[in-house]
């Protein structure tokens, strides 16, 4: 170890490992699926950002740094998007401890998303075929009411 | 500055174990997501430990594969899952006519 900049570097880097190490232990410990990702998220962030720092003090040259940056910045963007994809499939799927949760702005919403709804095909089955043939039929019938031969 | 080494590839490995115990034990397909990307994100950090404190820039362009392969994985496998659903009637914004859950197997394995 030569002067205080490496020291800055390798506390930055034994900080990310033990950040690690908590995740792995809340991965292990937490009840449900939303706060074992609130348990892995942190190293997903805050620990690859600490390590990313440490790691461009120590190497040389301005490649490795640039590289190191990237890293980061792609951990910034992307964490957030698999965490918000993984947390609502985890609650639609029931593995949400519900007795757990303080609040739950989803209980009362009405629950009509499908998986028909917004880019469906144009030649999609009827998300309800019995009751699209129902009206189907009432509107012949009414069309006919209305224009007799 | 093998002290160091040691003691943060300790930390780190007693993460990535700990992540493995949840990916075997994992109850739900879900858990086992969120346990393998935590474990992707622990030897990416194993690598960048490595590198910075070795001063060996080699291995710093397999981070950038790792953590992009890592959101792609996380994000197919979520969608595969989310392809699951198929319709939600139940008012709650829960879904409902799905084979029963990993937790509620496990719930009727335990009360029997």
């Amino acid at each position: 170890m030569s002067g205080p900049v490496d020291v800055v570097a390798v506390t930055c880097l034994l900080a990310g490992a033990f950040l690690c190490l908590t995740a792995g232990v809340g991965l292990v410990r937490f009840p449900d699926v939303l706060s074992r990702m609130h348990a892995g998220t942190k190293p997903q962030v805050l620990g690859v950002l600490l390590v990313m720092v440490g790691g461009a003090i120590r190497l040389h040259g301005w490649s490795a740094t640039w590289m190191l940056l990237l890293v980061a910045a792609f951990q910034l963007l992307t964490a957030p998007v698999s965490a918000h994809m993984i947390s609502r499939v985890a609650y639609r799927r029931r593995h949400v401890r519900r007795d757990l949760l303080l609040v739950d702005e989803l209980r009362g919403s009405e629950g009509r998303d499908s998986v028909y709804q917004g880019d469906e095909p144009a030649d999609a089955p009827p998300e309800h075929p019995a009751q699209t043939l129902l009206d189907s039929r009432r509107d012949d019938w009414e069309e006919r009411k209305a224009q007799p031969s | 500055m093998i002290v160091v080494e040691v003691i943060a590839q300790a930390l780190l490995g007693g993460g990535a174990l700990l992540a493995l115990v949840r990916l075997a034990l994992g109850p739900s397909l879900l858990d086992r997501v969120v346990a393998t990307d935590t474990l992707l994100v622990i030897i990416s950090a194993s690598l960048a430990v490595h590198a910075g404190l070795r001063r060996d820039p080699t291995v710093v362009p397999v981070l950038v594969v790792v953590s992009l392969l890592a959101f792609v994985g996380t994000v197919s496998i979520a969608r595969y899952v989310g392809g699951m659903l198929l319709q939600s009637t139940t008012g709650d914004g829960t879904d409902v006519g799905l084979p029963p859950a990993a937790e509620t197997r496990a719930e009727r394995a335990a009360r029997r």
